[in-house]
């Protein structure tokens, strides 16, 4: 017997500090394995985010650094301008990118940066417990929207893919989910592909990642994978929003 | 045949592995725990596990590895 599945070695040995069942986990796993398929882990640069995975910088075996909290596409972009051959990805929760860094994240995609970004949306805001975030689901129940969020008093979810795709400067959108076997495959091959588009240099690439959270959301983890096939995937239409022609 | 190995000290017992398995042998053991105080998963009857790699592809802690 062989091994067939085996822990990359894009991660480093430090286990992961995330709340059981969170999917960061397998995020930042599927962003590793591509790094070593693609045999660039030596030549990549992450940006760490404020959020849950602050300190993600210990987990990837790429060079990391830390952003401010929502700048993470700006430092991506002066690190892209300073070394243009290496490889450079953002990692941003929705508390980070759709709220304080929306303006960032808006004006990278419009001025077609060649980075990645990888956004992963879990509805609410998790390391500070529970608080409303601009992509909370209507009606759903935060620690700062005890009601559910009512459209009236807090206004309605963003869809950062959809606004991003309308900008020119971003070449490849697409959301994806990892709640299952078949959409994990899914979303490998979509980040693998936003890392193509910058390695070809055609413009800025992201991949919205629908992810859950299990200690917020109230729910266990099997129960909020499928919440979020049942909820979040009305509001969060999977697919590609930009570069659906793209071969790369 | 196939065989499936938990790093227990990792796991934290969320039980998606133990949701996705389509032979149903993984199982939260509750007869010990790991040093972090979780039950962590293992599978029951290895004889039946085909080596499909779902259960480690959903694992958000990398804890399993698989061998075929």
């Amino acid at each position: 017997m062989k091994p067939v599945f085996t822990r990359t070695t894009g991660l480093t040995d430090k286990p992961f500090h995330y709340c059981p069942g969170c999917t960061h986990g397998i995020i930042h796993r599927l962003i590793a394995e591509v790094m070593v398929e693609m045999n660039i882990l030596d030549t990549t640069i992450g940006v760490s985010p404020v959020g849950c995975t602050y300190n993600n910088y210990e987990y990837f075996a790429c060079d990391m650094i830390q952003a401010a909290h929502g700048r993470a596409p700006a430092v991506g972009t002066a690190i892209k301008r300073v070394h243009p051959e290496n490889m450079v990805f953002t990692y941003q929760g929705d508390g980070d990118l759709a709220a304080i860094g929306a303006a960032e994240i808006v004006h990278a995609a419009a001025r077609g940066e060649k980075i990645s970004t990888f956004f992963v949306n879990n509805a609410v805001y998790g390391m500070t417990s529970g608080q409303m975030a601009p992509t909370t689901l209507i009606g759903q129940v935060t620690t700062t929207s005890p009601f559910g969020r009512r459209p009236e008093f807090e206004g309605y979810p963003i869809n950062v893919s959809e606004m991003i795709a309308t900008l020119r400067g971003a070449v490849y959108v697409e959301r994806v989910a990892v709640n299952d076997f078949s959409h994990i495959t899914k979303a490998k091959k979509a980040i693998k592909k936003a890392f193509r588009v910058q390695q070809e240099g055609l413009g800025f690439s992201m991949v919205e990642i629908l992810s859950t959270c299990p200690t917020n959301w109230g729910k266990d983890p099997v129960a909020s994978l499928r919440w979020m096939e049942d909820a979040m995937f009305k509001q969060y239409p999977l697919g590609i929003y930009r570069g659906q022609d793209l071969e790369v | 045949m196939a065989r499936t190995e938990f790093n227990i000290e990792l796991c934290k017992g969320c039980g998606l592995c133990v949701s996705v398995c389509p032979q149903k042998i993984i199982a939260l053991r509750k007869d010990i725990l790991n040093s972090k105080g979780f039950h962590p998963s293992g599978v029951e009857d290895m004889d039946r596990c085909t080596g499909c790699t779902i259960c480690a592809t959903i694992c958000p802690d990398c804890v399993i590895t698989v061998y075929r």
